[in-house]
């Protein structure tokens, strides 16, 4: 065995080392609960997790390889996007300091960090899986403790109501795609991604298992991604859990899925006849997901419970990406993800704070918030315009390349009904900027000081949504490593055209 | 030596027996139970596809097994959260898990 395969796994094993670490330190470090406080609280992990992040986008990963016999593949690619997932950890431990500093999580903290970095470990997994074990795998080591973090706030009703929902609809869509995935074994005799695509495009015709067998799989990533038809668990889940757990629920959970969702399409399901079938399903998806998510979104009080139904339009419009499995998709599926993240960790930040600080959790309880904490509400406003997509900030952009995608693509009328969606979307999140500014309360919520950890994150946050959309360096470098179905076509014709000069001489 | 027709029928009809049993049941245990049927017919798929259909590996009996070991891990973890609500609730069936809804 060859053991320098190993080094393609770098991302995983540095993170790997982290956990060990943590894990160490926790037994030695962590305080008794009852005079003690946190001795190395968030600082340890934050700063172990961003030298994880740097090693991981240093240059010498940025080449593609394998281990396993293709059990695991690596691309530049890949490791771009498990480093936004881990910049998005990194905010989410920020924000979840203050909370982590309650006398009732003061022994458990430790226990946090490391469920979280076993899921971003799972989900590293899934992202380079080059089979449906390493996949499945992957997928549900980073689902189960998943439910332990929503259930994290033990006393509290409402996080154990949250997981209950969380984890038997996940086992559900578990189940579903396992049973997808046998049929399409059946059928092709493999489970390679790259055997898969080879074996489905060397026999004749059109067989209904296989179609059945991937519509099973798209079913249970549709679970992960929360689209609309199986969006049931999204906001009692974002509603019940932790703010922190929901912050990373909506974006570092979901945005994994999409994107190892369209690596896996354009690898095992890439053939002709299967590409128009998912191409269709998705169409629906995506302009219920969007429809929907922003109707039920205009009726909700509760900000977290609005947060989810935004975050399950923003899935639609991550989705719309895939649509064809074009390279431009993908950079688009990658660079949206990117732009949401920092938004929507922005938007979960302040909400975070102020419910730290002040217990405010309903729309209305942010009226007149201007009036207390001005720059709160201003970053809140600044987030928020990011994530309706208006032009200066990072989220027009974003929005614009995925649209331009779906549109060469030649998708024209279903970029037209998410175009319409962008306006209804823009009524509800101007919604609680007018609570925060226009409306008149005299009893606004007190102000207060912001901890630095939490300014930290709202800093890497609010810089992310102000720069990303100014100087496009972010989108042309992902755009250098981007792959579809239409490079991978081209690549086998001038394979072709090789063999077919060679037989020439 | 029995036709696959007649197993896949049988893992087949298991699946769909956990599907109903999923949306039927009251007890959230009784879930559980119909989440591990359905797992259980897609591991009866992988065992007899590899069998009958492709004898030259071991790839499905694989994934069955570890398919097995994560449902293991999975129960466990909901056992765990059941207990939790059952300690607030007295009472773990999910017509009473209503606080939050629409």
């Amino acid at each position: 065995m060859d053991y320098s395969q190993f080094l393609n796994m770098q991302a995983e094993l540095s993170l790997l080392a982290v956990i060990v670490i943590l894990f160490v330190a926790d037994l030695f470090m962590c305080p008794d609960g009852k005079n003690g406080k946190g001795v190395y609280n968030t600082c340890l992990p934050v700063v172990l997790l961003t030298v994880h992040t740097l090693l991981n986008l240093c240059p010498l990963c940025h080449e593609a390889g394998e281990a396993f016999g293709g059990m695991y593949q690596h691309t530049p690619m890949m490791s771009i996007v498990k480093s936004i997932l881990s910049i998005g950890t990194v905010i989410t431990f920020l924000m979840a300091h203050k909370w982590l500093s309650r006398e009732e999580n003061l022994v458990k903290q430790g226990e946090f960090y490391l469920i979280t970095l076993f899921t971003l470990l799972g989900m590293y997994f899934m992202i380079s899986s080059g089979h449906f074990l390493m996949f499945f795998i992957g997928l549900e080591t980073a689902s189960i403790p998943m439910a332990a973090t929503v259930a994290f706030d033990k006393n509290r009703y409402e996080s154990a109501e949250a997981s209950a929902k969380f984890i038997l609809l996940a086992l559900f869509s578990a189940a579903l795609l396992l049973f997808g995935i046998s049929l399409i074994y059946g059928v092709t005799g493999t489970l390679y991604f790259d055997g898969i695509g080879q074996a489905v495009s060397n026999c004749e015709g059109f067989n209904p298992v296989m179609l059945l067998g991937m519509l099973l799989f798209i079913t249970g990533m549709g679970f992960k991604i929360s689209l609309v038809p199986f969006h049931l668990w999204t906001a009692d889940t974002y509603q019940g859990a932790p703010t922190v757990v929901t912050g990373y629920l909506s974006v570092i959970s979901k945005g994994s899925a999409a994107f190892v969702l369209f690596t896996v399409l354009i690898k095992a399901f890439g053939a002709e006849g299967l590409v128009q079938a998912w191409d269709q399903a998705f169409l629906w998806i995506i302009i219920a997901s969007i429809t929907i998510a922003n109707l039920f979104a205009i009726r909700q009080n509760n900000l977290k419970r609005f947060m989810a139904f935004s975050a399950i339009s923003q899935a639609g419009y991550l989705v719309l990406g895939l649509m064809d499995g074009t390279a431009q998709g993908m950079t688009s599926l990658v660079f949206y993800l990117l732009v949401y993240m920092v938004a929507n960790l922005g938007a979960f930040a302040v909400i975070t704070v102020v419910e730290e600080n002040t217990g405010g959790i309903t729309i209305d309880s942010y009226n007149g918030l201007y009036k207390s904490n001005p720059k709160l509400s201003f970053l809140m406003t600044l987030c928020l315009f990011s994530l309706a997509g208006i032009p200066p900030f990072a989220g027009f952009f974003s929005k614009f390349f995925i649209f331009m995608a779906a549109f060469n693509a030649g998708w024209h009328w279903l970029v037209l009904i998410a175009l319409i969606n962008t306006v209804i979307s823009l009524y509800y999140y101007l919604l609680i900027v007018k609570a925060m500014y226009i409306i008149p309360n005299d009893n606004p919520l007190p102000g207060f000081k912001v901890d630095c950890y939490s300014r930290t994150a709202l800093f890497l946050c609010v810089a992310g949504v102000v720069f990303l959309g100014i100087c496009g360096i972010a989108y042309n470098f992902i755009d250098g490593f981007a792959y579809g179905l239409d490079n991978v076509a081209k690549c086998c014709m001038d394979a072709v055209d090789c063999c077919c000069s060679q037989s020439c001489h | 030596m029995i036709s696959i027709d007649f197993i896949l029928l049988v893992s087949t009809l298991m699946m769909f027996a956990g599907v109903y049993g999923f949306l039927t049941r009251k007890s959230t245990l009784a879930i559980l139970l119909s989440i591990e049927l359905m797992l259980n017919a897609a591991n009866i798929n992988f065992a007899v596809f590899n069998n009958l259909l492709f004898p030259n590996g071991h790839e499905g009996v694989f994934f069955a097994i570890f398919a097995i070991a994560i449902a293991a891990a999975e129960s466990a973890i909901a056992i765990a959260i059941m207990i939790n609500i059952y300690r607030q609730l007295q009472n773990i069936s999910v017509d009473k898990l209503t606080k939050m809804k629409w």
